[in-house]
């Protein structure tokens, strides 16, 4: 019998040993690093695509109008040579002469039209549809209901090779600095005349191109040595590796198999900085996390709620809770946009002054002023499945609880997974605070407000409506001068401030490690990493 | 024995439409799936509409189960949010967990019966005891712990590992994964074969095989040991359904895209298609495997006949 025990110890030792030999780099060439990567939730289209995961392959495959510098978020001309308008409603473009898609096909007007098009019509299912909805004849395009009575957007005209025309249906001075988003990428032919091949190997006009792509697997792309633009990449190519966990990412890094995590696991911040010696990102990205109030909830909708709200923000230690829990990737928010617009763009500090401020007895007071807590409690509702979201459910709770000294006065709510918090959302049975995350679509300070707090608008989930601010909104899209719509827009904010429509958490940092083969790697406002610019080696 | 077997496939039919019924109910009272679709933001009503009527959410519960399970007989499993054919998600999961399926039933075999039948032979002795002792730790001890440990040991500290399966999930890279998906039931197996071995030790026919002068090595693997792996078998045979599925944890570990991956990613995503489909096939495994093992009992039993 001990021959049989030595042969099993053997074999065990054996089969250790041929797993190690599995091992080994996945890496495409000397040059090309590997990082990490999520499945992307939807088919990847530009105008489907609306999460980060599939958001990253566009930005790496796609070159719009425009593009948002890496650093400083400025919307900056890329594909176009000039956007022209005189009334903030009539814009002509001019598509830069010389760019192609990687399959050779040469970069027109109707590479745009068409693609906006089909991003717009109600039968292709775009998630993004929407933000073609400032463009005139989206209503016939995609109605709210019933049919379709158009296929074309009537505010999308051809008038040259290289120039088209966009009429939107009211003044939006910043347009073109959406133009950024990857919704308004170009298409080439082969995606409406292949469109199965297309989403089994998307072609586009970016400095990458796709080698091959197993889905929910990974992905491998390539330098595209034809690449027309003033940002080539400057290492051989990226395989993205899709994780389910990014704490096994994070553990691949320091085990050497990958070269990038973009996405630090909150148990893992304690270490990180020892464990990666340098090579830990932690940078401003544009998301900003809120407490968000349903207003179609008369309990929650009174001139004393409004006190209650204040005073549930100054109950809230914002400092203590991003230093302990976040361990300093999140900034206590003192405004309702994203330190990354710059002041410039937008960002105010200190714009929600004390309102904002851990203030107890305050607290206190504004709440026993406004007729106590609606119930008696509030329940802060949250999806429990991702983003550890219930531990600063739970340390916000805390917070009012002892501002209050009522250990009773909030609770957390989870709920099980995302798509049955949005779907209770969606149907308005909150009854209280929830929690509300804004990711930015683009860097415009009209992003972090227009489509949350004016009335009616597409997440606008508390159903929050006040005339002076949609006044406000209305006359900042409508100003030429760029420096006066900022202003205007933050005339808007101060009506969100005083009316305290949703309540300011922090400002969310994005995180990311590297190995030691990578340098020059950064994360842009968008909090994905601008893999263009990373050296190997 | 044929009447059986025909009688246990008929019994399958029932076990099969209950559970893929129970779980189409479980996965819609979750919720409305297109609701998370959209992000942090509501999916348009439109588009919304659009999307529910083209995955057949707007009907009645009941004629979607209907649809569902007419379409289940032509193979064709539905498609899932990201535009793939649920069949093609399938194909890419089933290989990678029946490999790592395979090698943990590997591992509750070999080591498993291996170390049963050394203890059960050498009962009260030091191995004896040690074993006993590891096999109680590695119960206890849940399989995410056992697995985040072995992949820092032997993945980051000493480098002998990747800490991740690659996506072609080739044998030699599953094999930590394996021992640890196999560990807990390793350990069960362990224990059973031990007692059983310990029992049937001092039963008749093993004295009889001694009196008759056999060598010790026939009569352990010939008599005592093919007597006494009948509970053994019933475990791991059942095991084997429970492998497929609970691999969540362990696949979730060592970045497996298998089937727990897709469940996993289902289920956050409230994919009725996903989840329905490969827990149906989930389900035929475990029946199909439980009538393997039963059939098996009379190969190794004689004396048990199926009328």
């Amino acid at each position: 019998m001990r021959g049989v025990a030595r042969a099993a110890a053997g074999a065990v030792g054996a089969v250790l040993v041929l797993a190690a030999c599995g091992g080994g780099g996945a890496g495409v060439g000397a040059k090309a690093l590997t990082a990490s990567w999520g499945d992307p939730q939807n088919p990847l289209e530009p105008s489907n695509t609306n999460e980060v995961q599939g958001g990253k392959v566009l930005d790496m495959i796609f070159r719009g109008l425009k593009r948002y510098n890496p650093k400083t978020a400025k919307a900056e001309n890329m594909l176009a040579e000039r956007i022209d308008t005189t009334d903030s409603r009539h814009f002509t473009i001019t598509v830069r002469n010389g760019w192609r898609f990687s399959n050779g096909e040469p970069i027109t007007a109707r590479s745009f039209v068409d693609a906006w098009n089909y991003g717009a019509s109600l039968r292709n299912n775009q998630k993004n549809a929407y933000f073609f909805g400032y463009i005139e004849g989206y209503g016939k395009v995609h109605p709210e209901s019933g049919k379709q009575s158009a296929d074309t957007l009537s505010g999308l005209r051809v008038t040259g090779p290289r120039t088209f025309t966009v009429t939107l249906d009211q003044k939006f001075s910043t347009f073109p600095d959406t133009l950024g988003y990857a919704a308004f990428a170009p298409l080439p032919r082969a995606f409406f005349t292949h469109h199965a091949a297309w989403l089994d190997k998307p072609v586009g006009n970016g400095p990458y191109t796709i080698e091959s792509y197993t889905r929910g697997a990974q992905m491998t792309l390539r330098k595209w040595d034809g690449y027309p633009g003033p940002d080539k990449a400057r290492n051989d190519g990226v395989t993205l590796v899709v994780y389910t966990d990014s704490n096994t990412a994070y553990t691949d890094v320091l085990a050497g198999n990958l070269d990038l995590v973009d996405d630090i696991p909150a148990g893992q911040l304690k270490n990180v900085r020892t464990d990666l010696a340098g090579r830990y990102i932690n940078s401003p990205a544009g998301i900003l996390q809120t407490l968000a109030f349903p207003f179609y909830d008369p309990k929650w909708n009174t001139g004393g709620a409004r006190k209650v709200r204040t005073g549930l923000s100054m109950a809230i230690n914002r400092k203590q809770i991003t230093e302990t829990i976040f361990r300093n990737t999140r900034t206590p928010a003192t405004d309702w946009t994203s330190p990354v617009l710059g002041t410039a763009g937008g960002f105010k500090p200190g714009l929600c002054g004390r309102a904002c401020d851990y203030d107890p007895a305050g607290a206190r007071k504004l709440v026993q002023e406004g007729g106590g807590l609606p119930g008696g409690q509030v329940k802060i509702t949250y999806n429990a499945d991702t983003g550890s979201h219930r531990q600063w459910v739970d340390a916000v709770c805390n917070s009012i609880n002892n501002a209050l000294g009522n250990d009773r006065a909030c609770v957390g709510n989870p709920v099980g997974t995302f798509a049955d918090f949005r779907n209770q959302i969606g149907r308005h049975r909150m009854t209280g605070p929830f929690r509300a995350g804004w990711q930015m679509d683009y860097p415009l300070i009209q992003n972090f407000l227009q489509p949350l707090y004016y009335t009616d608008a597409s997440s606008n989930d508390g159903k929050w409506s006040d005339k002076q601010f949609d006044h406000l909104v209305d006359r900042a899209n409508a100003e030429t001068d760029r420096p006066r719509a900022i202003g205007l827009f933050q005339q808007a904010e101060g009506v969100v401030r005083d009316n305290m429509a949703a309540i300011p958490l922090w400002y969310q940092n994005g995180s990311a490690g590297y190995s030691d083969r990578l340098h020059n790697v950064a994360l842009n406002p968008f909090s994905v990493p601008v893999y263009d610019e990373i050296k190997v080696g | 024995m044929g009447r059986y077997v025909a009688r246990r496939l008929l019994q399958m039919i029932p076990v099969f439409f209950g559970a893929t019924l129970l779980i189409f109910v479980m996965v819609n009272v979750m919720g409305d799936p297109i609701a998370g679709l959209c992000g942090e933001r509501a999916c348009d009503t439109a588009t919304a509409a659009q999307l529910r009527r083209e995955f057949g959410l707007d009907k009645p519960l009941w004629q979607q189960y209907a649809t569902y399970m007419g379409n289940v007989f032509t193979g064709d499993f539905g498609t899932a949010f990201n535009g793939q054919p649920v069949t093609q998600l399938m194909a890419s999961a089933f290989p990678v967990t029946i490999r790592l399926t395979v090698v943990a039933i590997l591992f509750e075999i070999v080591v498993g019966i291996t170390l049963g039948v050394l203890t059960g032979l050498r009962r009260g002795r030091p191995v004896d005891t040690s074993v006993l002792v590891l096999t109680l730790v590695v119960i206890s001890v849940p399989t995410f712990v056992t697995g985040l440990l072995l992949q820092l040991l032997f993945g980051v500290q000493w480098g002998w590992i990747r800490p991740s399966v690659s996506p072609a999930a080739a044998f030699g890279e599953l094999i930590v994964p394996g021992l640890v998906l196999a560990s807990v039931s390793l350990a069960y197996v362990t224990r059973l074969t031990r007692t059983s071995i310990a029992e049937n030790r001092r039963s008749d026919y093993v004295r009889t095989a001694v009196a008759k002068g056999l060598p010790r090595r026939r009569v352990v693997v010939r008599h005592l040991l093919r007597n006494s792996l009948i509970p053994v078998v019933t475990f791991i045979g059942t095991d084997i359904g429970a492998l497929m599925g609970g691999a969540i944890v362990t696949e979730r570990i060592f970045n497996i895209h298998g089937v727990g991956y897709q469940l996993y990613q289902g289920i956050l995503r409230q994919n009725t298609q996903t989840v329905v489909g490969f827990v149906t096939v989930l389900v035929l495994v475990f029946l199909v495997a439980n009538l393997l093992v039963d059939l098996l009992y009379a190969v190794l039993d004689p004396r048990i006949r199926y009328a």
